[in-house]
């Protein structure tokens, strides 16, 4: 059935444009940074003095930095930081989300009240400020930024799970179910969880540029990725310091984030299209 | 004549802030083996209590504050809830009003109907040949491709024929029909009475059907009990029971049939006055307040006197009393 379920679901998104061009974005980000280091024309780290701040040239596709390094190699060295930050922070707060959720919607009264008020607490933090009071207790690197995206964004997975788990828990066919003698288990298992993973996984695909972008923040402010990361957000730093002078630092850091942004949320926006049995579209 | 389904006495109150609402008050019914057994009131006389009771699915601030209910003999009220779950769906089990909210709608039909069968021992392919089988005598065209269809893509007939086929698959013996015409229009209501009448032979099972529909009772069923704010207040033959009400609410009800009316009127009938508060209902007769016919001696409980040999009415003036 799972299998039914995902040829189809391939099958429709392959016929939606948008979707199309979304996915195209995603799998061209999974090869440049799976392909990092045949892809890249230069040594990332290799620092050429002689060529500082070159302009994009047939040498340099995207000029380099103030250190003489080749932008296009940092950028594609990059890619790999931003999907491991992402996937691995959206997997962990997802799931966090998810079981709490879950927990919170069908579990007793007292137990739902306690998890909203912790929902309530973590959205209430604006997450700059979090990511500075952790970066100052927490060790610098990519741990501490997938802990800020993971403390700050599991609430919002939660409050979702948790607003779809109640609204199912009275819905008839819940009844229904337990009028024909299913278990609790049986019910959050077989009948809860496949309501609940459309949104969840729409939110999740909405929530990975927030993450990329959380991350380049984090970097471009200084607290993200050490110092020589080729992080999407230290090239934006680096590019901004010289954004008089030589601007295409900072386009060109700027543009895989545009595109990643707009990648992953045409893909959640298509996928709640599909997803939603209601919304889908009968051809 | 062997009893399907004793109810004997139940009385369920819920807790809410105005203090105990007594929803069901001493209420006797039984349905016999192989009958169809219906039930109808209007909104608020306690139908949806009743069905949770006899399925022991009430909500957090429900009570059974006295009475039983036995299956075959077996008593359900304070019965271990595993024994509960693993009756319900094979001994007992439901269809319910709407049938666009009770399936559930990321699941296809054959996934769903599957699920119900997780406790027989019984290959998968077995399962699904059964589930097409079933999908068929309910009368869906192409059941083999049904099963692979979600709910969203049949119609609502054919939506509450899934239903009914998936509450019948474990062949119970009891089905509660929950008002399963409601919300289909006239054309499928006729089609779905017969289909009930239809498996009803075939399968032998005891139904209760519950509706405010006095029509579709008449034509189905074999006795009726006639509630009213949370009481049985007459049970007899269907013939009986319409022809010679003896109930005042009865006589009322059977009045206001859109049905039945022979004369035309800018205004349907309706029986004055509310249903009483049923954190406090009053002494006495339940439907004094309303009733044309009160008089003092209705300040005193009426207790069922039968009108004849298997109808009564809790009613001092039904049967031998004065009318």
């Amino acid at each position: 059935m799972m299998d039914r379920l995902k040829h189809s679901l391939i099958g429709r998104l392959l016929a939606d444009p948008m979707a199309v061009f979304a996915m195209a974005i995603i799998v061209g980000l999974v090869i440049v940074a799976v392909f990092a280091d045949v892809i890249s024309p230069h040594d990332h780290t290799a620092m050429n003095l002689a060529d500082r701040f070159a302009p994009p040239s047939s040498t340099y596709w995207l000029g380099t930095d103030n250190l003489g390094r080749d932008t296009f190699s940092r950028l594609a060295q990059g890619s790999r930081i931003a999907l491991y930050v992402a996937l691995v922070a959206v997997s962990i707060s997802g799931l966090i989300g998810l079981t709490l959720g879950m927990i919170a919607g069908f579990g007793p009264r007292w137990l739902d009240n306690v998890l909203l008020f912790v929902f309530d607490t973590l959205r209430a933090y604006p997450t700059i400020i979090l990511a500075l009071a952790l970066a100052a207790l927490l060790p610098r690197g990519l741990s501490t930024v997938i802990i800020v995206v993971v403390i700050t964004s599991f609430s919002e997975y939660g409050r979702v799970v948790r607003t779809q788990t109640l609204s199912l828990k009275n819905a008839e066919f819940i009844l229904a179910e337990r009028a024909m003698g299913a278990s609790a288990a049986r019910i959050v298992f077989h009948h809860v969880l496949p309501n609940v993973l459309g949104p969840f996984f729409i939110l999740a695909a909405m929530n990975l540029p927030v993450v990329i972008t959380i991350e380049a923040g984090m970097s471009f402010l200084g607290i993200g990725v050490p110092p020589g990361t080729p992080s999407w957000g230290a090239t934006l730093k680096d590019g901004f310091d010289y954004i008089r002078n030589t601007p295409w630092i900072i386009i060109a850091g700027g543009l895989p984030l545009i595109l990643v942004t707009l990648g992953f949320t045409f893909l959640g926006e298509a996928l709640r299209d599909q997803l939603d049995p209601k919304l889908r579209k009968s051809r | 004549m062997t009893e399907t389904l004793t109810v004997d006495g139940l009385t369920v109150h819920y807790a809410t802030r105005e203090g105990a609402l007594q929803a069901l008050r001493d209420v006797d019914l039984n349905v016999p083996a192989g009958q169809i057994v219906g039930i109808v009131g209007e909104s608020g006389c306690g139908k949806s209590t009743l069905i949770n009771a006899l399925l022991q699915l009430m909500s957090e601030n429900a009570r059974i504050a006295a009475g039983s209910v036995t299956l075959e003999g077996e008593e359900l009220v304070g019965a271990p809830s595993r024994r509960l779950r693993d009756m319900r769906g094979r001994d007992i089990s439901v269809v319910f009003q709407d049938p666009m909210t009770s399936l559930n709608p990321v699941l296809t039909i054959g996934r769903q109907m599957h699920d119900i069968q997780y406790r027989e021992k019984i290959s998968r392919a077995e399962k699904t040949r059964r589930a097409a089988d079933m999908l068929g005598r309910v009368g869906l065209p192409d059941p083999v491709a049904k099963l692979d269809a979600y709910p969203h893509e049949l119609s609502g007939g054919q939506r509450q024929r899934v239903a009914i086929a998936m509450a019948v698959l474990m062949r119970p013996k009891l089905l509660i029909a929950d008002e399963p015409t409601t919300a289909l229009d006239a054309t499928l209501e006729v089609q779905i009475i017969d289909l009930l009448k239809e498996l009803q032979r075939e399968i032998g099972c005891a139904i209760l059907f519950i509706s405010h529909h006095l029509g579709v009772i008449a034509e189905l069923c074999d006795r009726v009990v006639v509630m009213y704010a949370g009481e049985a207040v007459e049970e007899g033959p269907v013939a009986d029971v319409f022809n010679t009400p003896s109930h005042p609410y009865t006589a009322k009800l059977i009045e206001c049939d859109p049905g039945r009316m022979k004369t035309k009127a800018a205004l349907l009938p309706a029986i004055p006055g509310d249903l009483p508060d049923l954190t406090a209902p009053p002494t006495g007769c339940i439907f004094r307040d309303r009733c044309d016919k009160a008089a003092e001696i209705c300040r005193t409980s009426p207790t069922p006197s039968a009108v004849t040999g298997a109808h009564w009415a809790r009613c001092h003036f039904a049967g031998g009393g004065r009318q």
